[in-house]
């Protein structure tokens, strides 16, 4: 579903990502952990099209179209979901008026019709039920007073919502208390199916409990360094990140 | 023959007008507004209140007074178009400022309760239009002297004390001539006697491929207890100038409200002015002014805290686009007698062009020492970060601007009391933007 092959990008000059590469498929979960600073969240919105970063070099493939050569609206209804690290306040536009506009757009472009008033806030409904959600944020501005957990359950209500083939969730989990870990999670994973793809960011195994990847990669300054299944992310746990930059020096 | 020449010339075909109606006390005013008219000149930039506004381009046309002009007729079709609809208001249309009786209607009102246009109502009732009529509006500049002299028409509402008119009295001023540019003088008068209640939509349009000038006054009386809301909203032609002065006297525990949105003009001049004269007073201030091209918005507002225990509120935005300017001119007096005053102004700005500018000024001038004031002007861009967030779901570039720039507007236009008024100015920015989009291409 996604390819990357040798992708590099700058902010500001600075080189963040040094030649990144990475498939996934259909179905699959991958996570990526890597210390502060490593280029988690700049691959995440270099991926969405974020124009602060620029890709000096590489080529990424989604659904065997050039997702480097789309704009970020044109990446979304393709089906690319970035559930952000740090969701973005809007006052004065509410929730309901900004996922009733996107969702419009994105059936538009697939095709489909825009849903009734009604249709819509039926189902706007059923999702924040499921995520626990009190339904008077349907109404308030787009996570303006959200308090960090609801900033990150609002992302993945959006992800519901727009039903997306391949989500990035940046840190998800950091916020959450337990209990809104396991419903954030369980949103995540009744979501999921073989069409579906995800990138799983985090710093946290316990993440990877609930949703379990079937691979793991560690980003290093802007590299991955190793690659590995779900055990990786126990070891990584225990030990840290300095037993693989050291392996990583030894065989440079 | 410049204008002034010309404005003071026009004045005799104008009178010869008027038969019997020279008599009236009205008619002694405008000739004393004349005189000064004669011995001032229009403002420049050299005077500290017209620093960033240069109205050259106003002074520069004779602009035939409406009254000596070809009248120009309407259907009631064709006014509708200019109306907000679904209001359920008492209607008077004013074309180049004068009264249209056929396109106007007026409801039953409480007893006692007047609303009418200012010739009619100077023939039939001089005496309770005489008691206020030019007592507040003191002759400011050669605009203010201007109107006065050409003073034939205008809103009246007169409001005795107790009586409430539930609904808002809808006022269409609509501009338009043949060929040839007039000016158009509305004089406006709205007293709201003690306890009374009455909201105004001052509804100002355009249909004219001649520019004109629209040169209004509007004096307001709010009396004891009084709540008066107005709401003035501005949409004209590219090649209009407006100019409008409102002055505001407030009783004690009165409310005024007075909302400024403008769309633009090729010069657009507002002076909004109240003088408190008792305690417990609130004023409040609403502006946006949402402008592109060339198109030049100057607002000055005013708020003379003059007692104690009173508060005033102000919020301004502007979304400024391509080559337009934006000016913005907040004083506030807290005079010595004034403790225990509460004043907060904001203005903030949208620019969406290199280009377009703003000045922006408060004039804080505090004379008590137990007040809180506070002040702030903000001048940004759209937010990036937002509108990358917006788009990464999926919403069009363009789209995620406009909901950006209706969600800056949106602090302004939610304290609108009146619901379909509320939506229609929402939906004139959206059509409003959609032509800065257009524009921009
Ligand atoms: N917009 C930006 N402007 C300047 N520098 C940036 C910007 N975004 C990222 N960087 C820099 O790029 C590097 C990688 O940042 P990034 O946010 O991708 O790290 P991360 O792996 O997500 O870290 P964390 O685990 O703390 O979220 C950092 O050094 C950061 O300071
Ligand atoms: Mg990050």
């Amino acid at each position: 579903m996604l390819s990357i092959k040798n992708l590099q990008a700058t902010v500001d000059g600075k080189e963040i990502l040094n030649g990144i590469n990475l498939e996934i498929k259909a179905g699959e979960i991958h996570a990526i952990m890597g210390p502060n600073g490593s280029g988690k969240s700049t691959l995440a919105n270099v991926l969405t099209g974020n124009k602060s970063y620029e890709v000096t070099n590489g080529e990424v493939s989604f659904v065997d179209k050039d997702l480097l050569e789309m704009n970020p609206e044109t990446r979304a209804r393709e089906g690319m979901f970035l559930a952000f690290q740090y969701p973005i306040e809007i006052p004065g536009v509410s929730n309901a008026t900004f996922l009733k506009t996107a969702l419009n757009e994105v059936r538009k472009y697939k095709g489909l019709e825009e849903l009734t008033p009604k249709q819509f806030l039926d189902m706007l409904k059923e999702k924040a039920k499921a995520l626990g959600m009190d339904e008077s944020m349907i109404s308030r501005y787009v996570n303006v007073g959200f308090s960090g957990g609801e900033k990150k359950r609002n992302e993945i209500l959006q992800m519901l919502m727009l039903q997306p083939k391949f989500v990035l969730l940046d840190e998800t989990d950091s916020g959450l208390d337990i209990d809104a870990l396991k419903i954030v999670s369980n949103g995540v994973n009744i979501y999921k199916n073989p069409n579906t793809a995800f990138l799983v960011v985090t710093h946290y195994q316990r993440l990877l409990n609930y949703i379990v990847p079937d691979y793991v990669h560690v980003l290093y300054k802007g590299r991955i360094i190793k690659s590995g299944t779900k055990e990786l992310a126990l070891e990584l746990e225990e030990r840290g990140y300095d037993w693989l930059v050291a392996e990583q020096a030894e065989v440079v | 023959m410049n204008s002034k020449d010309f404005y003071i010339d026009s004045f005799k075909k104008f009178e010869s007008k008027l038969n019997g109606e020279s008599k009236l006390f009205i008619h002694q005013l405008r000739k004393e507004a004349l005189k000064q008219f004669e011995t001032s000149n229009f403002p420049t930039q050299k005077n500290e209140e017209w620093k960033y506004t240069d109205v050259s381009p106003i002074v520069r046309q004779s602009f035939i007074p409406a009254v000596n002009a070809v009248q120009v007729s309407f259907s009631k079709e064709e006014v509708g178009k200019y109306l907000f609809k679904d209001v359920d208001c008492h209607l008077l249309v004013f074309i180049n400022g004068l009264f249209s009786e056929e396109l106007s209607l007026i409801n039953e009102l409480p007893k006692g309760v007047v609303v009418g246009n200012l010739r009619n109502l100077s023939k039939e009732n001089p005496g309770s239009i005489e008691k206020y009529f030019g007592k507040l509006s003191k002759i400011e500049n050669s605009f203010n002297s201007l109107n006065a002299a050409y003073s034939v028409d205008g809103l009246v509402a007169i409001v005795p004390d107790g009586k409430i008119v539930e609904k808002p009295i809808q006022v269409l001023y609509l501009n338009s001539s043949a060929n040839e540019e007039v000016l158009s003088s509305p004089r406006n008068l709205i007293v709201a006697g003690k306890n009374s209640q009455v909201s105004v939509i001052a509804n100002y349009r355009g249909v004219s491929d001649k520019s004109y000038l629209s040169n209004n006054v509007t004096e307001v009386f709010v009396d004891e207890y009084a709540v008066v809301s107005v709401y003035k909203i501005q949409n004209e032609l590219d090649e209009a100038y407006h100019i409008e002065k409102v002055q505001a006297k407030q009783g004690k525990n009165s409310v005024f409200n007075h909302y400024n949105i403008a769309f633009g003009g090729a010069i657009v001049r507002n002076d909004i002015n109240a003088v408190h004269n008792g305690e417990n007073i609130e004023t409040h201030y609403y502006g946006l002014y949402m402008i592109n091209g060339k198109q030049h918005v100057d607002n000055h507002t005013f708020v003379d805290h003059a007692k104690p225990n009173c508060m005033s509120n102000e919020l301004y935005k502007g979304i400024l686009d391509e080559n337009a300017r934006g000016v913005f001119n907040g004083k506030i007096i807290v005079r010595q007698d004034a403790q225990k005053t509460n004043a907060y102004q904001q203005n903030k700005t949208i620019l969406l062009s290199k280009s377009a500018t703003i000045d922006t000024k408060p004039q804080l001038e505090i004379f008590a020492d137990d007040v809180k004031c506070s002040h702030g002007a903000t001048v940004g861009h759209l937010d990036e970060v937002s509108e990358f967030y917006i788009r990464s779901r999926g919403v069009p570039q363009e789209l995620a601007k406009s909901m950006l720039i209706r969600a800056f507007a949106n602090d302004v236009i939610e304290t609108i009391k009146i619901e379909p008024l509320k939506e229609q100015i929402n939906h004139m920015i959206f059509e409003h933007l959609h032509k800065i989009e257009v524009n921009n291409e």
